[in-house]
């Protein structure tokens, strides 16, 4: 186990490098300057400008200087927006992304759970076909359009909720509803199957002879089985709430990263982009690598399988 | 189905005609009333979309006429306009072929890279599947969105060709997983061994006899990624960082909503393309649900 927690750790570190090469060149290989537009700055400024940012020097210079950055997590000033720091935009903006991010997960999560499990104790019922209706509905409609749809219907013709902005618990119900709708769906639908299957195992009638209460039975026994496949979708679900974030923010116009990234690549901000990104990815790498370690510890028959380096 | 000539070998063609894959994935299909019925529709949505945007002029929808903007519908528009007083009918055609196109292109590309990857590392196994399980992660691992975001502003000029590559770059590596895990089952079989034995070269192994084994998981997962995959696309471009206004797309449409008055006042625009969303990828998805069923002999209604 613990081999395998260092393995990843290098992993991780090495991924996180290669994003950072990526898009540093990546940013590189556009043509153009940031001041293109600011025409009015006369050469001086423009020398000194570009001398501040490092971009009189040779790539190589640049790319070092990059790599120094990021491993001591200043990413450096933002071009466009002055008396403002890479950091200081994540600052600001990221916490809110993370809460967006999070209280999606934990709706989608619990919904998804009880809806799936409901759905299998009444299996070919009513609440059965009715929730895997509403499951096949939730995976299908992007959120963007989910989005559009809520803030016509609930916010603009009912006037039920607030519209957009995140400054209140009020105005944090569309958003995450939106956003949480189709991971929903789909735990919903992966904790149905798995729980038909476990309800059909030995272990459950044996449950059922001791005469333990059903209650007992449903989540002591069976859930705590039929949960695994939902933990071993958890990291990819969770890089789609994050980049779903994005689009949430950009329709609710929420402060949060989203709105800063896309705001930078529309300005060619280079400084606020390649921070962005590798901030991101860097959250990323280390979120999946937390689920994949818990995952670990969970289930005691994945960690021999890892040693052998068979994922 | 009725079991016939079972010890003899020879006549493999013949019992091989108890329900063939295809016939049982029709059987299934025509079994569950809301696959056909999404089939049917999407199979009319295709031909009529690539049918009438064949008479329309892209040139021409999209040209920004002042003179009548934000029109309702009508019987000269019968959508209405947008903001550039051009016609939604014609671009929700047009931005529906777009965006099925990017799809299926999308779909069968990622298809293409992530079986002939996941076939030679579940095939071969070992030291190359460990090296190209490792790519594989390193790929999972990216935030799509931004790097196709990053990819998309930082390329000048781009085609449906190009713009669908970007996304295939990024997407192939979920399918490549997938087959790679049931190719690697596969291989375990008798057969493979058996056929190894006769001489066949591992190119023929991978190619006609593993692969076809492997078609209806294929197939299934083709399906399920061609909804996701219009999805994205449409997420672009209602973000902003996919095709231009000059060329439209569904997502292009929906994104107009983001204005407050037409998301109050002019559902002409916005509406029609969402619920179009919203309906193909449904049709799409249930097509696939049925697909899926007929894989397994247990879930089969049919």
């Amino acid at each position: 186990m613990a081999v395998y927690i260092v393995k990843r750790f290098f992993m991780m570190i090495a991924t996180i490098l290669i994003i950072a090469t990526l898009t540093f060149f990546l940013m590189h290989s556009i043509p153009g300057s940031p001041f293109d537009e600011e025409r009015t700055s006369n050469p001086t400024i423009q020398a000194n400008l570009e001398k501040f940012y490092k971009l009189d020097q040779p790539v190589t210079v640049q790319y070092v200087h990059y790599l120094k950055s990021i491993a001591t997590f200043d990413f450096g000033p933002s071009i466009k927006k002055p008396n403002e720091s890479v950091n200081s935009l994540l600052a600001r903006g990221f916490p809110i992304s993370f809460e967006l991010g999070m209280i999606t997960i934990l709706v989608a999560v619990v919904s998804g759970i009880i809806l799936g499990t409901f759905a299998a104790l009444r299996h070919n019922g009513i609440i059965d076909y009715m929730a895997m209706a509403f499951a096949v509905v939730g995976i299908s409609v992007p959120n963007f359009v989910l989005a559009t749809l809520l803030i016509q219907q609930v916010a603009v013709t009912w006037q039920w909720l607030p519209p957009a902005t995140w400054s209140s618990p009020l105005h944090m119900i569309l958003p995450t509803l939106a956003l949480a709708t189709g991971p929903m769906a789909i735990i919903a639908r992966l904790t149905r199957a798995s729980m038909l299957e476990v309800l059909t195992q030995d272990y459950m009638k044996m449950a059922r002879a001791k005469g333990l209460t059903p209650f007992r039975i449903v989540v002591r026994h069976a859930l705590r089985n039929a949960l695994m496949p939902v933990v071993t979708i958890m990291g990819t679900m969770l890089a789609g709430i994050l980049t779903g974030t994005f689009v949430i923010e950009k329709i609710f116009a929420i402060p949060g990263m989203g709105k800063y990234f896309v705001e930078s690549i529309n300005n060619r901000d280079y400084p606020v982009i390649m921070g962005s990104t590798v901030f991101y990815s860097a959250f990323l790498v280390f979120m999946l690598f937390l689920v994949d370690s818990v995952y670990g510890f969970l289930d005691p028959r994945i960690k021999l399988h890892r040693k052998d380096g068979d994922v | 189905m009725e079991a016939k000539k079972i010890h003899l070998p020879d006549n493999t063609k013949d019992t091989d005609r108890s329900p063939s894959g295809w016939l049982i994935i029709w059987r299934e299909i025509v079994r569950d009333k809301l696959a056909y019925a999404s089939l049917v529709f999407l199979t009319l949505i295709i031909l009529f979309v690539y049918g009438v945007s064949l008479f329309l002029d892209q040139k021409e929808i999209v040209t920004v006429d002042l003179f009548s903007i934000h029109q309702p519908p009508s019987k000269e528009f019968w959508l209405g306009t947008d903001y550039g007083g051009r016609d939604v009918f014609g671009q929700l055609i047009i931005g529906t072929r777009n965006s099925l196109s990017i799809g299926i292109l999308v779909t069968l590309m990622t298809g293409i890279i992530g079986i002939t990857v996941g076939l030679v590392s579940g095939y071969y196994g070992g030291k190359i599947d460990n090296i190209v399980m490792r790519i594989v992660d390193f790929f999972m691992i990216l935030p799509f969105l931004m790097i196709v975001i990053v990819f998309v502003s930082v390329s000048p000029k781009y085609t449906i060709l190009s713009f669908s590559l970007i996304m295939t770059a990024f997407l192939w590596m979920g399918k490549a997983r997938l087959i790679r895990s049931k190719a690697l089952q596969e291989t375990e079989l008798d057969y493979v061994q058996a056929s190894k034995t006769l001489g066949s070269s591992n190119l023929k192994i991978m190619l006609t006899q593993v692969l076809p084994n492997l078609s209806s998981i294929i197939i299934v997962s083709m399906t399920l990624n061609l909804a996701a995959n219009i999805g994205l696309e449409s997420g672009l471009s209602f973000l902003g960082f996919g095709f231009p206004e000059s060329t439209p797309s569904l997502g292009t449409l929906v994104s107009y909503a983001r204005n407050p008055q037409t998301l109050e006042f002019r559902w002409w625009i916005w509406l029609p393309a969402s619920l179009l969303i919203l309906v193909l990828m449904l049709s799409i998805n249930n097509v696939g649900q049925a697909l899926k069923r007929a894989t397994d002999a247990r879930q089969r209604r049919g």
